[in-house]
C-alpha cells in the first residue's frame, strides 16, 4: 500500500537569520550604551543614532522574512504539514507571551499582598520604615512615611483606579475596555465573513478587519491620553510601587496592542491591496487575530487587577 | 533534495540544515565549556590555599558569576539543543526541523549574545560580579554599569531559547513519521518535548525579571526597592520561578540520553518506558511549585517553608522511578562497558549522590545550616557535572560515529572517562565536607580550617580540566579519521537514526520511513 506524501519545503539556504542576529545584536548593544550614557549624564550621542539605524535594519530583515514566507505560501510551496508547523509556532509563541505577563502580574500580586504588608507590619518595620501603613493604591511610600520630605522615592499625587461605577463614563479605562472588547468581536466577525467568502460589503472581511484596526488605534490614543494625564497629575514611573506596576503592566500591554494592531493592519493591506486570503488559506490573518484575542484577554486581566481592584 | 552541503564558509552562516545547525550548537557549546572551565580554574587556583594570591576579590566575583552564566546558558543548554537538532529529526523520521530558518536564527543569536556578555570584561567597571543568580540589589543598586549589557544579553539568549524550544515542539508534534505515535518515541524525544515546554514557560519569566531590573536601574521604578514599596525578595521569587525549572531544563534531556545508551549496552529494552514518560512529566510539573526551597533562609511564613519542603521532597519519587528503571534495565543484561556506557553508569551513580544531597538541602531546618555553603556548591555540581556534562559527553561518544562516520579510539575514550571521573570526585566530593564545616560559597579567601579540602578540590579541578583537553583531542581525531562505523554502529542499538548510513547523509528521511 503506497502512500503519497506531500513534500515538506525546507529552504536550501537563507541569509535572513544571520542578518536578523546581527541587527538584533546591534540594536540591543547600542540601546545598552545609550541607556548607560544617559545614566552617566552624557548625551546619547552616536549610540542613539546607531540604535535607531539598527532597529530599522532589524525591522527591514523581518519585513523581508515575512514577505518571503507569504510569497512561498502564495506559490503553493507550503504543504498542509508545513502550515501546521506555523500554527504550532504561533500558538506556543502566544503561550510564551502569556508567561511574560504572568511575571508582571505575579509581581503586582506579591507587592500588594506580601511586600507591603511585611513593610508595614513585619518585625523590622518600626526600625526601618516607621509609620508606614500598607495601602493600595500606594500613595505614601515607605520612604515618605519614614523620612517625610527628605524621601527620595515619593508616592503619586493621584492614582488611576476605579472612581466608582457612577463615574465610569468619564473614566478612560472603561472606554478602553469597551474599545478592546468590541474589537475582539469585530475581528471575530471578520473571521466569520472570510469563512463565508464575504470579503467586501459592510459586514465583509475587509471592513470588519479595518474597523478592528481603527479600534486598536483609538485604544492606543486613549491609552496615550491616560498617560499624559497621569504625568500631568503626578503619577510617574518613579512614584513608588504603584507607578511601577501601573506603568509596566499597562505599558507592556500597550506595546503588545501596538504590535497586534500592526499585525492586523498588515493583514488588512494584504487583503485590500493584494487580494490575499481565502476561506481555507488565511493563516496570516488567523495568527494575527489570535494575537489580538490574547492582548484582549490580558487587558481584561489588567482592568480587573490594576484598575477595578486598584 | 539530493543536494549536499553548500561550499565555503557561508554554508555555516546561511544553512537551514538541522545537522549543520546541530554541529554549530555543539562546537559553540564546547568552546563555551572551555571558557567557563578556564574561569572555574581561576577560582580553584585562587582557592588552592587560604589568602589572596592570584586575583583581586572583585575579579574573583566576576569569575564566579561568569563561570555560572557561561556554563548554564553557553555550555549546557546549547549542547542539549545541538543534540536535539542532530537527533530528533532522525529519531522521529522527519526531513528536518519544522522551521529551518528560525532554527538557524536561534543558533546565530548565541555567538553574538556571548560576545556581548564576555566583552564586559574589557569595559569600565568590569564584568557582572553579582553571582549567576544576580540577586537584587547586588545586581541593581550596587551593580557595575555593564549590568545593562548583561540584561540585554539575557534578553537575546532568551529569544534564542524560546525560538529553539518552539521549533523543537513543532518538530516533535508535527513532523513524526506516520506510525510514530507519541508512546513509540525514543525517550530522548520525550524528555526534549517536556524540556521545550519548560523553556517556553520560564524563559519569558527570566526576560520579565531582567526587564524589571532594567527599569529599576534606568527608569526609577521600585520593583526591588523597599523604599518605594517593592521588595528584593520579589526578585528571588521571580528568579527562582524561572530558576528551578531551569535546572530541570539542564537535566531532563540528560535522562533521555542515558535512557538511550543504557539499553544499547545492556542489550535489553528500557525497563518501564511509560513510567519514564510519566516520571519526566511529573518532574516537570513539580518544578513549578518548588522554587522557594532556594530561599528557605530568606524569611518566609512557616506554612510556606513546609509546603515548599514537602513539594521538593516529592521530586525524589519520580526521580527514584527513573534510577530504578535504569538499574533494572541493566539487571541481567549482557553488559559491555564502552565509553558512552561508562559515562552513563557514572551518571546514574553520581547523579544519585547529587540527588541525595538535594534531599538533605530540601529539609528546611537542616538547610538553615547548609545554605550558601560549599555543601550547596557540591550538591549542584554533583547534579550538573555528572548529570548534564557526563550525559552530553556520553551522547557525543554514542552518536559521534553516526555524525562523522568514524569510530573514536576506545582506549583514549576510556582514559578520558577515568580521568574525568576521578577529577570530578576529587574536585567536588571534598566540597561536601568544607561546606558542612561552614565554608561559605563565593569567597576568594577563607579560614585555614578548610585549607586541606580546598587544596584537594583544586588539584581535582585541574585534573578534570586536563581530561577535557583529551576529550577535544579525541573528538578532532575521530572526525579526521579512524575505523569506519557501520550504520548500526553499536550491536545493541535500536531506533531510526541507526537505519541510515554512517555518516548520516546531509538530508535524511525526505520521505518518511515506515514505522513498525
Amino acid at each position: 500500500m503506497e502512500q503519497q506524501y506531500e513534500h515538506y519545503y525546507v529552504p536550501e539556504q537563507s541569509r535572513l537569520p544571520i542578518f536578523a542576529s546581527l541587527s538584533l545584536f546591534l540594536t540591543v548593544t547600542s540601546l545598552g550604551s545609550w541607556l548607560n550614557n544617559i545614566k552617566a549624564d552624557e548625551s546619547g550621542g552616536t549610540s542613539a543614532s546607531v540604535f535607531v539605524l539598527s532597529l530599522f535594519f532589524f525591522m527591514a530583515v523581518l519585513y523581508v522574512w515575512f514577505s518571503q514566507v507569504v510569497d512561498e505560501n502564495r506559490r503553493g510551496m507550503n504543504s498542509a504539514q508545513l502550515k501546521r508547523s506555523y500554527v504550532w509556532g504561533m500558538g506556543w509563541f502566544i503561550f510564551s507571551e502569556v508567561m511574560f505577563f504572568a511575571a508582571f502580574f505575579g509581581a503586582l500580586w506579591y507587592i500588594r499582598n506580601v511586600a507591603l504588608v511585611e513593610l508595614s507590619e513585619g518585625p523590622t518595620s518600626e526600625i526601618l520604615w516607621n509609620g508606614f501603613k500598607s495601602e493600595w493604591p500606594l500613595m505614601i511610600t515607605p520612604d515618605q512615611a519614614a523620612n517625610g520630605a527628605a524621601a527620595v522615592v515619593k508616592g503619586p499625587a493621584e492614582n488611576m483606579s476605579n472612581p466608582g461605577i457612577s463615574n465610569w463614563l468619564g473614566w478612560l479605562p472603561f472606554w478602553n475596555t469597551s474599545l478592546l472588547l468590541t474589537s475582539s468581536v469585530t475581528v471575530h466577525f471578520a473571521h466569520t465573513a472570510l469563512k463565508n467568502d464575504k470579503k467586501s460589503g459592510l459586514f465583509g472581511f475587509n471592513s470588519m478587519l479595518g474597523l478592528t484596526v481603527v479600534l486598536g488605534i483609538i485604544f492606543l490614543f486613549v491609552q496615550y491620553a491616560e498617560y499624559a494625564h497621569a504625568y500631568h497629575v503626578g503619577l510617574t514611573l518613579d512614584s513608588g510601587a504603584y507607578g511601577t506596576t501601573f506603568f509596566l503592566l499597562t505599558g507592556f500591554h500597550g506595546l503588545h496592542v501596538t504590535l497586534g494592531t500592526f499585525m492586523l493592519l498588515v493583514q488588512w493591506l494584504r487583503s485590500v491591496l493584494k487580494g490575499h486570503f481565502t476561506h481555507h488559506d488565511c493563516f496570516g490573518f488567523e495568527a494575527a487575530s489570535w494575537y489580538w484575542h490574547f492582548v484582549d484577554v490580558v487587558w481584561v486581566g489588567l482592568f480587573i487587577f490594576v484598575y477595578l481592584m486598584g | 533534495m539530493a543536494h549536499g552541503p553548500a561550499k565555503g564558509f557561508t554554508r555555516w552562516l546561511f544553512t537551514t540544515n538541522h545537522k549543520d545547525i546541530g554541529s554549530m550548537y555543539l562546537w559553540f557549546s564546547f568552546t563555551m565549556f572551555f571558557l567557563g572551565g578556564i574561569f572555574a580554574l581561576v577560582i580553584r587556583a585562587e582557592l588552592f590555599e587560604p589568602g589572596l594570591q592570584i586575583v583581586k576579590p572583585e575579579f574573583f566575583n566576576q569569575m564566579t558569576t561568569m563561570h555560572g552564566l557561561i556554563m548554564v546558558f553557553g555550555a549546557v543548554m546549547p549542547a542539549f539543543v545541538g543534540l536535539a537538532n542532530w537527533m530528533i529529526p532522525m529519531m522521529i523520521g522527519a526531513p528536518d526541523m519544522a522551521l529551518p530558518r528560525m532554527n538557524n536564527w536561534s543558533f546565530w543569536i548565541l555567538p553574538f549574545a556571548f560576545a556581548l556578555l564576555t566583552s564586559t570584561f574589557f569595559m569600565a567597571g568590569g564584568a557582572p560580579n553579582f553571582g549567576w543568580t544576580f540577586y537584587a540589589p547586588l545586581s541593581t543598586t550596587y551593580a557595575p554599569d555593564t549590568v545593562t549589557f548583561f540584561i540585554f544579553g539575557v534578553h537575546i539568549i532568551g529569544i534564542s531559547s524560546i525560538m529553539g524550544a518552539i521549533n523543537i515542539i513543532a518538530t516533535i508534534l508535527n513532523m513524526r513519521a506516520p506510525g510514530m505515535t507519541l508512546m513509540k518515541m525514543p525517550l530522548f524525544v520525550w524528555t526534549w518535548l517536556i524540556t521545550a515546554y519548560l523553556l517556553i514557560a520560564v524563559m519569558p519569566v527570566l526576560a520579565g525579571v531582567v526587564t524589571m531590573m532594567l527599569m529599576d536601574i534606568h527608569f526609577g521604578t521600585s520593583f526591588f526597592d523597599a523604599a518605594g514599596g517593592g521588595d528584593p525578595v520579589l526578585f528571588q521569587h521571580i528568579f527562582w520561578f524561572f530558576g528551578h525549572p531551569e535546572v530541570y531544563i539542564m537535566i531532563l534531556p540528560a535522562f533521555g540520553i542515558v535512557s538511550a545508551i543504557i539499553p544499547t549496552f545492556a542489550r535489553k529494552p528500557l525497563f518501564g518506558y511509560s513510567s519514564m514518560v510519566y516520571a519526566t512529566a511529573s518532574i516537570a510539573f513539580l518544578s513549578f511549585i518548588v522554587w522557594a526551597h532556594h530561599m528557605f533562609t530568606v524569611g518566609m511564613p512557616l506554612v510556606a517553608e513546609a509546603a515548599f519542603m514537602y513539594a521538593t521532597m516529592l521530586i525524589a519519587i519520580p526521580t527514584g522511578v527513573k534510577v530504578f528503571n535504569w538499574v533494572t534495565t541493566m539487571w541481567k543484561g549482557s553488559m559491555t562497558f564502552e565509553t558512552p556506557m561508562l559515562f552513563s553508569i557514572a551518571f546514574v551513580i553520581l547523579f544519585t549522590i547529587g540527588g541525595f544531597s538535594g534531599l538533605m538541602l530540601a529539609i528546611a531546618p537542616a538547610d538553615f545550616q547548609y545554605h550558601d555553603t560549599y555543601f550547596v556548591v557540591a550538591h549542584f555540581h554533583y547534579v550538573l557535572v555528572p548529570g548534564a556534562i557526563f550525559s552530553i559527553t556520553a551522547a557525543v561518544y554514542y552518536w559521534l560515529p553516526k555524525w562523522c562516520g568514524n569510530m573514536y579510539d576506545e582506549a583514549l575514550g576510556k582514559t578520558h572517562f577515568w580521568l574525568a571521573f576521578a577529577g570530578l570526585n576529587i574536585t567536588f566530593f571534598p566540597m561536601h565536607f568544607s561546606g558542612l564545616a561552614g565554608m561559605p560559597r563565593r569567597i576568594p579567601d577563607y579560614n585555614p580550617l578548610w585549607a586541606d579540602w580546598n587544596m584537594i578540590s583544586s588539584v581535582g579541578a585541574f585534573l578534570f580540566g586536563a581530561a577535557q583537553l583529551l576529550f577535544l583531542v579525541i573528538v578532532i581525531k575521530t572526525i579526521m579519521g579512524g575505523r569506519k562505523a557501520t550504520a548500526r554502529v553499536w550491536e545493541g542499538s535500536h531506533g531510526l537514526e541507526w537505519t541510515v548510513p554512517s555518516p548520516a547523509p546531509y538530508h535524511t528521511f525526505t520521505t518518511p520511513p515506515e514505522i513498525k
